[in-house]
């Protein structure tokens, strides 16, 4: 017992040091810069088109688990919902040359995407689905990107624990072939409780940088305006890491 | 002659520190998902070879639930670890230490030398002449260096999203995201089992000594 307590004691010490060098700005700063060497070196030894693994339809899981929002209440969204998302619009704004207003029947004509991909949570689970839909690329081509836009921002829907969730990618994965605008879950309309009617698939990244229920896709220059400033819904409430490739 | 080379001892306590941090950081992140899985996938229970147990606060960092400030972390002293090791086998490959004192030779494989070997452990009995380690000595440092270690950076590579695109034959190597994860937690456990084996032999072997010969070297004999 007396060895137990000490290794317990010697435990919390050691906790106790951490938190303190986490405590402090060059802790805090060591912290944040880790999560960007991490960026770096993806980015250095991945190129920038490099596609994450596709799956046979095979391998599909027998359903998606879904986390975070999973049946949205507020605002116009349950009205939406009952309606079958026939009056759901999705806007293109923002830094944009011609900004867009979409109903979901535009974005089901335009080419689509479909891929076999694997959801991994932050958590620690995966599954797998086939994802379809329109590549972002062309909506930001056809709305015009402007020079000065460096993070595109995902508007969303639900709202957690009174905050309006949202998430932003930079350019590369916002261009990437994979990452689309997913309308379909396996051939069949996305079920509410994984983002009907519309997500975004960032097939590079963990879950919860693609964005659910998504109404707009924004243009920015700079995060620092947006939410809390931290780039994400997640990333402002608990300090989750931006760059989610780890 | 130093009995531990600097390079040897550097790496030693810088390691120690990593594998603490990472290990305790990494029991945060298992609560955040308490179940393992085989394969590319797994979510659910009914999928789930392992169902691991709730690791209390005080053995994790930051010593409440956290999965952010446990992921900060984990990232951050994955850097020196996994550069560390390198480093590590670097030196060792190059100053021979590997070679002298670790490979183990053919006549050390003999059940006869093995059971000897064993008999002296269990007599506490750690004097030995020829080499600087015994034959579980050399066993035990070459798994951990050779396989412990560096599977924990190969499985990490792994379960990350974004290196899959460039390191997918790992992922594929390792049978799977799911796959490559278990390995991880199970590796992790081999390196804590080792930890605790080691300050157990350090302490019956007269702790003084061999800590103070880990810091400034201590004397060859």
């Amino acid at each position: 017992m007396k060895r137990r307590n000490f290794l317990v004691a010697a435990g919390a010490a050691f906790v106790a040091g951490c938190n303190r060098i986490a405590e402090t700005d060059a802790g805090k700063s060591l912290l944040g810069a880790a999560e960007k060497w991490h960026e770096g070196a993806h980015r250095l030894l991945t190129d920038r088109t490099a596609l994450a693994p596709e799956y046979p339809r095979s391998a599909i899981s027998p359903y998606l688990r879904g986390n975070g929002s999973v049946d949205p209440q507020n605002g116009d969204y349950p009205r939406h919902a009952e309606e079958g998302f026939a009056n759901w619009r999705l806007e293109v704004r923002g830094l944009v040359d011609t900004p867009l207003s979409l109903s979901l029947e535009n974005i089901r004509k335009l080419p689509q995407r479909s891929q076999v991909t694997r959801h991994d949570c932050v958590e620690g689970w995966s599954a797998i689905g086939e994802w379809t839909g329109p590549q972002l690329s062309l909506l930001l081509d056809a709305a015009s990107l402007r020079e000065e836009a460096k993070f595109i921002v995902f508007r969303c829907a639900d709202n957690l624990n009174g905050q309006d969730y949202y998430e932003s990618v930079d350019l590369i994965d916002a261009y990437h072939p994979q990452t689309i605008v997913a309308h379909s879950l396996n051939g069949e309309p996305l079920p509410i409780r994984n983002g009907a009617p519309l997500r975004m698939r960032i097939e590079r990244q963990l879950g919860y940088k693609h964005a659910k229920y998504l109404t707009a896709i924004e243009a920015v220059a700079t995060l620092d305006e947006i939410g809390k400033g931290q780039g994400g819904y997640w990333e402002d409430r608990a300090g989750y890491q931006w760059y989610a490739g780890i | 002659m130093k009995r531990h080379a600097l390079s040897t001892r550097l790496w030693h306590w810088l390691n120690l520190v990593c594998v603490v941090v990472l290990f305790m950081s990494g029991l945060t992140i298992s609560n955040a998902h308490r179940r393992l899985y085989w394969g590319d996938w797994g979510f659910a229970a009914e999928q789930a070879w392992l169902t691991v147990p709730r690791f209390p606060d005080w053995m994790t960092i930051p010593g409440y639930y956290s999965l952010a400030v446990a992921r900060d972390w984990h990232i951050l002293m994955a850097w020196p670890f996994a550069l560390g090791l390198l480093f590590m086998w670097i030196v060792m490959l190059a100053n021979r230490h590997f070679k002298h004192d670790i490979v183990t030779s053919r006549k050390e494989w003999k059940p006869g030398a093995i059971r000897h070997d064993i008999v002296q452990h269990l007599k506490l009995d750690f004097d030995h002449d020829g080499g600087k380690y015994n034959f579980l000595q050399k066993l035990a440092y070459g798994l951990v260096l050779g396989v412990f270690l560096p599977m924990m950076v190969f499985t990490g590579i792994a379960i990350s999203p974004g290196m899959e695109p460039t390191f997918g034959w790992l992922v594929e190597l390792l049978g799977g995201r799911q796959s490559a994860r278990s390995l991880h937690f199970i590796f992790a456990f081999a390196i804590a089992a080792f930890f605790v084996v080691h300050v157990v032999l350090v302490i019956l072997a007269g702790p003084y000594r061999q800590i103070r010969d880990m810091i400034t070297g201590g004397r060859e004999g």
